[in-house]
């Protein structure tokens, strides 16, 4: 019987590791920090003044995001809501699809949920990765999402980078070399400063993600205190009636 | 307080002149006697009620503001997870039940095949447990279309096309289902239609059957001894307990232990690594772009794997029909003497040891994008699978056992 059980959590852990294991490049871990309201204020700030104006996240309100991220409604109004003048009004991207798709080939998706479908680590590596290449139209591809049609509209934060590839014996890429990034142009923030804003922005994302994120973990903690203290009434309750179980 | 303590009394009377109240109580819960050596695999039962309840009930409110409608189902999927109050918390305990519930069901069914609780006299209790499975896979399918993602939507559309397959009227047939020539909004509609009024009527009224075929023929234990024959000079059996209150309270216990773990899934957990919730289902349904990897939820990988590993589509349908609706006939498979594993013999433990390997790693399988190597294992475990049910009727005859005792052993 133990032994049964033995074999089967093993079993079950490891089908969860198998499950855990992703694809594609290894990226950096995004440890975005949600319980950082600050942070996630600079991250709704990036967020309206640089993805607003061809992303919507029409699932989300602003006077939601007042409320979540400790902000007064007048504060949103002011610095947050460029596309409508109502509170309760959703975040709605400034340009119309039909001409965003005329002008990228494709329309910029919604960002109410590309958190949980892309993930934290995969947004964070992609405003990372952004390098010049002078045959795309927008003057830049990326090396986590190759060939994106979105431009890098942080470039005046991060600056321009280029692509190198170093060759080496144990080339690890399709031409042979080991492939990184060089800062060309230096931009604003020094690259700890930029990794620190897009760490804010993916926040901000994770938490338009999930709203509930912000509290459904501190409310899941007192569920299970609550029920593990039921747990003994419950057990004690158990022992004594079966006292007579012989 | 004794005015109302006889107030209540006389409520309770007067019923019971006019329906068999205290007959009914007495007969399934005060005095339905069960074996009192019950050990951890005994609360899946129950705990698959829980999970029911949990179900219809969540269900029930999230019909509240779900809409069925290629058009909004997506976004009101995202309504329920913001705008609608504790709507996530509702949406997650279903999410999570769905995968809760067939958890706690394959370890219901890998009770009985421990202990050999479909051999004589519970076939038909065997049989009626197993139907609800299949009601209950229905149900999962049906309802993992109705967020409206592109998992949901290709799952969907994979799935149905199977029916395909079969000859002569397979066109016709998945063309029925669908009402349409691909998966769309017609789709939508009767699958929620399917999922929220036809099948859970199905599931709860052959839950129903099963626990009165139960209560009927008795529960079986570890031991696998029939408590019903070693009975006191009161007609009762000794070895036997009331349900009411022993069982009551013990399987409150049990209860109260499975939430702690369905509260951490659904509030520290929800997606589950990506096996109760996929990332691809966040990306609204979208007939014109096709994921790369197309996989069904964990519980029906097994069988996907199966069908998988058979090079041709029809024999693969028809095989993957067949690793569900084999375990119809384990009754009549079991050839043994004993019913517990406690008293039968290696070759049993060996094959049933390898069956629960293979089943592991079917699962496994079917969620990986095939390779050359992985379609040679898969067919090597689906072999292993079919010959654990095939091969009983000689194993299971020829496999030495150990004396069965009168009584049960346990405490």
């Amino acid at each position: 019987m133990r032994r049964i059980l033995c074999i089967f959590a093993v079993m079950c852990w490891s089908a969860a590791a198998f499950g855990a294991g992703g694809h594609g490049p290894a990226l950096e871990a995004a440890n975005v920090d949600l319980a950082n309201k600050t942070s996630l204020q600079r991250g709704a700030r990036l967020f309206v003044n640089y993805c607003v104006s061809c992303h919507s996240a029409s699932y989300m309100r602003f006077n939601r995001i007042a409320d979540d991220l400790g902000l007064s409604e007048e504060a949103v109004q002011t610095n947050l809501m460029f596309t409508t003048d109502k509170i309760g009004d959703v975040m709605q991207a400034a340009m119309p699809p039909e001409d965003a798709e005329q002008w990228f080939g494709v329309a910029p998706p919604d960002l109410s949920v590309i958190a949980r479908s892309r993930g934290p680590d995969w947004l964070y590596n992609f405003f990372l990765s952004f390098y010049i290449d002078e045959s795309k139209p927008t003057g830049v591809n990326n090396r986590v999402f190759k060939d994106t049609a979105m431009p890098h509209v942080l470039w005046e934060q991060q600056g321009l980078q280029r692509l190198v590839t170093t060759n080496d014996d144990h080339g690890e890429s399709a031409s042979g070399g080991i492939e990184h990034l060089e800062m060309e142009t230096p931009g604003k923030l020094n690259p700890d400063e930029y990794k620190q804003a897009v760490r804010d922005l993916v926040g901000f994302l994770v938490y338009v993600g999930e709203p509930a994120k912000l509290v459904r973990y501190r409310i899941g903690f007192w569920v299970i205190v609550f029920l593990l203290v039921l747990l003994i009434p419950a057990y004690l309750m158990k022992l004594e009636y079966w006292k007579d179980v012989h | 307080m004794n005015a109302v303590v006889k107030q209540l009394t006389g409520f309770r009377d007067w019923v019971d002149e006019r329906f068999p109240l205290i007959q009914l109580w007495n007969d399934h819960m005060g005095q339905y006697y069960a074996p009192k050596n019950f050990n951890f695999w005994y609360y899946f039962g129950v705990l698959s009620i829980v999970v029911l309840a949990i179900q219809i009930l969540t269900g029930i409110w999230l019909t509240m503001n779900y809409k069925p409608d290629a058009e909004l189902a997506f976004a009101s999927v995202e309504y329920i997870m913001r705008d609608v109050e504790w709507g996530w918390l509702i949406r997650y305990m279903h999410s999570t039940g769905a995968s809760a519930f067939f958890i706690v069901v394959y370890l219901h069914m890998f009770r009985a095949l421990l202990y050999g609780s479909y051999q004589k006299p519970r076939e038909l209790l065997w049989v009626l447990g197993m139907f609800t499975y299949l009601a209950l896979m229905a149900e999962a399918f049906l309802g993992y279309l109705l967020p409206w993602g592109q998992m949901s939507f290709w799952g969907a559309q994979v799935i149905i096309s199977l029916f395909g397959a079969i000859p002569f009227v397979g066109e016709t047939l998945s063309l029925w289902i669908r009402g349409d020539f691909v998966v769309s909004d017609i789709t939508l509609n009767r699958f929620f239609s399917l999922h929220v009024i036809a099948v859970p009527l199905a599931i709860v009224g052959l839950v129903f059957l099963h626990i009165i075929a139960l209560h009927e023929v008795g529960s079986n234990n570890p031991d696998g001894v029939e408590i019903k024959k070693t009975k006191g000079p009161d007609g009762k059996p000794v070895d036997g307990i009331p349900f009411h209150p022993y069982y009551t309270v013990k399987d409150s216990v049990g209860v109260i232990v499975f939430l702690v773990f369905f509260a951490g899934v659904v509030f520290f957990a929800p997606e589950f690594g990506g096996w109760f919730l996929e990332a691809n289902n966040f990306i609204p349904a979208n007939p014109l772009v096709t994921p790369e990897h197309i996989v069904p939820v964990w519980y029906f990988t097994p069988f996907y794997a199966i069908l998988r590993a058979v090079p041709d589509k029809l024999i693969g349908v028809l095989l993957m029909g067949a690793a569900t609706n084999i375990l119809f006939l384990l009754p009549w498979l079991d050839r043994s003497p004993v019913k517990s594993i406690r008293y039968r013999g290696p070759i049993f433990k060996t094959a049933l040891t390898l069956f629960v390997i293979s089943f592991i790693s079917l699962g496994y399988l079917g969620t990986q994008n095939p390779t050359t190597v992985t379609t040679w294992m898969a067919r090597g475990f689906s072999v292993i699978y079919f010959g654990f049910f095939l091969l009983m009727p000689f194993y299971s005859k020829m496999d030495s056992t150990k004396p069965v005792p009168d009584r049960v052993t346990d405490k």
